[in-house]
């Protein structure tokens, strides 16, 4: 296959992962404006980070006031689930040229990640990174212009539906496939206690940090305790 | 620190863990049990966003009474649960809260 027609089937296998993307796009233009971000640092945002969980936690946090501080290493604490995927991905990628490299990274979101992960286990063309390039590509697209089209939309949407509450609905979205596991319910109520009566308590609004790492220590002992008990 | 750095920071953070993925991370670096641990990440942060938007007013206290959020997310998590559908997860919650505020 020619570079391109790997980059359209990157394109094309991508597609149907898009659609809870617009939604998503179209939410956090909104709320970005809600929250006091200009249009153009909206914009931006969505061009510099390109991460639906970063920008949305990122505004999140800013609207409940957290320091610049607590912000940053809360986005960082969002992307560590990201380095599992390094132990997969790194292996498919390790002959590719740095500069490559460089460039396939402003690209590797979730979906993109993982609809080319299958193109790459099998195929081991030379020119099979187009497949990542055209999926992530799609996802750019797609994210720049449902964040622009909620930028817009924002001004016509009323308070009153209280549209702010699509943040945690997409959240817990993202969860759909954990509920059915006991140690991931745990997990997630554990968290969810510690954020919620922490929130006026936890200094510098660190609540989201604190309930992650207690959630993480909570999922090492049960995963212990399941182990030894096999 | 001004908005444009604060982007700017994140965009970064968010970049180089994206990076360091392809570029520095190689797979005999995690053994399983860290691979394990990784791997509830998105159960332990993201409930973090999840439960104070919901179960907090505006001011920060926890309300239970005439909290349509509190029903709606509920909703929303039995669909999920079924449909196993990122969207029929959002609608869902939004239809009932919507339902919940304009109708009931």
């Amino acid at each position: 296959m020619t570079n391109f027609k790997v980059f359209l089937k990157g394109i094309i296998d991508v597609s149907p992962l898009m659609i809870p993307v617009v939604p998503f796009g179209l939410i956090f233009g909104v709320l970005a404006i809600d929250v006091g971000f200009s249009p153009l640092e909206t914009i931006g945002m969505s061009l510099i980070v390109f991460g639906g969980a970063s920008q949305i936690v990122l505004l999140q946090l800013f609207s409940g006031g957290a320091s610049s501080l607590v912000i940053i290493s809360s986005v960082g604490a969002v992307n560590s689930r990201h380095l599992l995927y390094g132990a997969v991905v790194s292996e498919h990628l390790s002959d590719l040229k740095l500069i490559w490299k460089i460039i396939i990274s402003y690209f590797l979101i979730d979906q993109a990640y993982a609809i080319s992960n299958e193109y790459l286990k099998k195929n081991k063309d030379q020119n099979r990174y187009f497949h990542l390039v055209g999926a992530g590509a799609t996802c750019w697209v797609i994210w720049q212009s449902t964040t622009f089209l909620g930028i817009i939309l924002g001004a016509a949407i009323p308070e009153k539906l209280g549209l702010s509450f699509a943040v945690p609905l997409t959240f817990l979205a993202l969860l759909v496939n954990d509920f059915r596991k006991f140690i991931n319910v745990i997990v997630i109520v554990v968290s969810g206690l510690v954020a919620t009566l922490g929130y006026n308590y936890i200094p510098f609004k660190a609540y989201a940090i604190v309930a992650g790492l207690t959630g993480l220590l909570v999922a090492m002992i049960f995963t212990k305790m399941v182990k030894t008990n096999e | 620190m001004s908005n444009w750095a604060l982007i700017i920071y994140c965009g970064l953070i968010t970049y180089l863990t994206r990076f360091s993925m392809i570029a520095l991370i190689k797979k005999e670096m995690f053994n399983d049990r860290i691979r394990q641990v990784l791997s509830y990440v998105p159960s332990a942060i993201f409930p973090a966003i999840i439960f104070p938007a919901i179960f907090l007013d505006n001011s920060g206290l926890i309300l239970f009474k005439d909290n349509p959020k509190i029903i709606a997310a509920i909703i929303a998590t039995i669909i999920g649960i079924f449909s196993r559908s990122i969207i029929a997860t959002i609608f869902s919650g939004l239809a009932s809260y919507w339902f919940t505020i304009f109708v009931v």
